[in-house]
């Protein structure tokens, strides 16, 4: 982690400031990706967790959760895909569960901002 | 470079067949790359016109990549712009426009450079627009009442009604915005889905039928310290609902960190909908532009996840990459629309 904050540090300090144009903005944005990285490596398997204890209270079924984090992470896609086609046939537009489902998404969207923290975004 | 010296020598041969000069009275000067997407290239140049009423004028050039087939039309923008000028639209003058790719390898037009700030980040920041700024949202709804005064079934914009985003109703706009989602998004968004059957619901009746500028918003507008200069990228125009154009101005993206002014960070949108009305725009509902507020970011979402698309199937650019991250920013607000929160 000490090593992408150097990265990030180095970009923004002696690239940004010795480029114009579109490089430097090029650069700004070279630095801020650092930094998402850098977040996620941090919270990712948190956030995964998460979900997938969120996805599974929400869509019952779960089944054993992935032992890696590249299967949990493909695992979390086809749940999020069930989540979405059942949005889609009409179970979520009225009800309970449609609280339930918009606290699960509210969470993850918050999620997913926190390691993106785009500078123009509050 | 020789490919500028050849685009320029290219181009000073066309003008002289254009005006009916000779080849050595037309002088490309200062021709340079400007920064554009990549579906578009923009080129700066000077043109120093001699013999009779010699002249110079300062241009832009646009064309489309040589090689590739334009999505959109260069000569409809020209017409478009032409048109926009007719309805007393701030944009830059066209001088020629040329379909034949024989000329300089794929179809292209040339207009008048307006000087100016176009990059939000400077409009929003700088003391010297501060003056600008103050009046900006009030000039902004009196130039989209101009826009919407276009009659988009004039002859010379008959293309127009075909053009990309002319859905035929609110609904379908949405329902395409989701297939093209669902096609493009290289993750499941149940957010998405949820957002696209919220806005099905509340798909509002036309209010008009004009023409749609498509992505009006500061970035594609030159501002100078006495305001609104011009009006810029005209590519995705198209016929349809007009509070389409003044949903999209509204979104937070288009605020840059200044959250509590609606309309692109400098003003509210009391002040951009009364300068709108007074212009002759029509009585805006305010439900039905909520509607396309909402829709906007579903839209928005789209935009950052063909981009990210791109970015991944092989253009390589740290700025696609980081932008399909940036859809997370349109699902915050969908929910905040469906919670009743924005």
């Amino acid at each position: 982690m000490e090593l992408l904050a150097a990265v990030r540090r180095f970009l923004e300090r002696e690239v940004v400031p010795r480029l114009e144009g579109p490089d430097r903005f090029h650069a700004r944005v070279a630095a801020h990706v650092v930094g998402m990285v850098a977040r996620e490596i941090e919270t990712e398997e948190g956030q995964l967790l998460g979900e997938w204890r969120r996805l599974g209270d929400l869509l019952g079924g779960a089944g054993a959760r992935p032992a890696s984090r590249q299967e949990l992470r493909g695992a979390l896609a086809s749940r999020s895909r069930e989540l979405a086609l059942r949005i889609r046939a009409g179970e979520a537009d009225a009800g309970s569960w449609r609280e339930r489902v918009l606290d699960h998404l509210r969470q993850t969207v918050a999620d997913k901002l926190d390691v993106a923290r785009s500078p123009r975004h509050p | 470079m020789s490919d500028e010296r050849d685009l320029a020598a290219r181009l000073e041969a066309f003008v002289a067949s254009e005006e009916g000069r000779r080849p050595g009275q037309v002088r490309v000067e200062g021709l340079r790359r400007l920064a554009g997407g990549a579906s578009r290239e923009l080129w700066a140049l000077d043109l120093e016109l001699g013999g009779d009423a010699p002249r110079k004028l300062e241009l832009v050039l646009r064309r489309d990549p040589p090689g590739r087939l334009g999505e959109s039309d260069r000569s409809l923008e020209f017409r478009l712009l032409a048109a926009a000028a007719e309805a007393g639209v701030p944009v830059p003058a066209v001088h020629w426009c040329c379909a034949d790719p024989e000329v300089l390898g794929s179809a292209f037009f040339l207009m008048g450079r307006v000087a100016g700030e176009t990059l939000p980040r400077r409009i929003l920041r700088d003391e010297r627009y501060a003056a600008a700024r103050r009046d900006l949202a009030r000039q902004l709804g009196g130039v989209l009442a101009g826009i919407h005064r276009i009659d988009p079934d004039r002859p010379d914009l008959s293309d127009l009604a075909s053009a990309a985003g002319g859905a035929e109703s609110a609904r379908a706009e949405v329902a395409r915005i989701g297939e093209g989602l669902r096609a493009m998004a290289a993750q499941p968004h149940p957010a998405l889905d949820l957002a696209e059957r919220w806005l099905l619901e509340r798909a509002p009746e036309p209010s008009r039928r004009t023409v749609v500028h498509g992505d009006f918003r500061l970035g594609n507008l030159v501002v100078g310290e006495d305001g609104l200069r011009a009006v810029l990228d005209w590519e995705l125009s198209h016929v349809g609902d007009p509070l389409e154009d003044l949903g999209w101005l509204c979104l937070r993206a288009w605020r840059f960190g200044s959250d509590d002014l609606a309309v692109g960070g400098v003003g509210t949108r009391e002040a951009l909908l009364e300068a709108y009305e007074e212009a002759g725009g029509g009585r805006v509902d305010r439900e039905a532009l909520r509607f396309w507020e909402a829709c906007g970011n579903l839209k928005l979402a789209l935009v950052f996840a063909t981009q990210a698309r791109l970015f991944l199937d092989g253009l390589p650019s740290v700025e696609l990459a980081s932008l399909g991250r940036r859809i997370a920013e349109a699902e915050d607000e969908l929910l905040r629309f469906m919670d009743g929160r924005a």
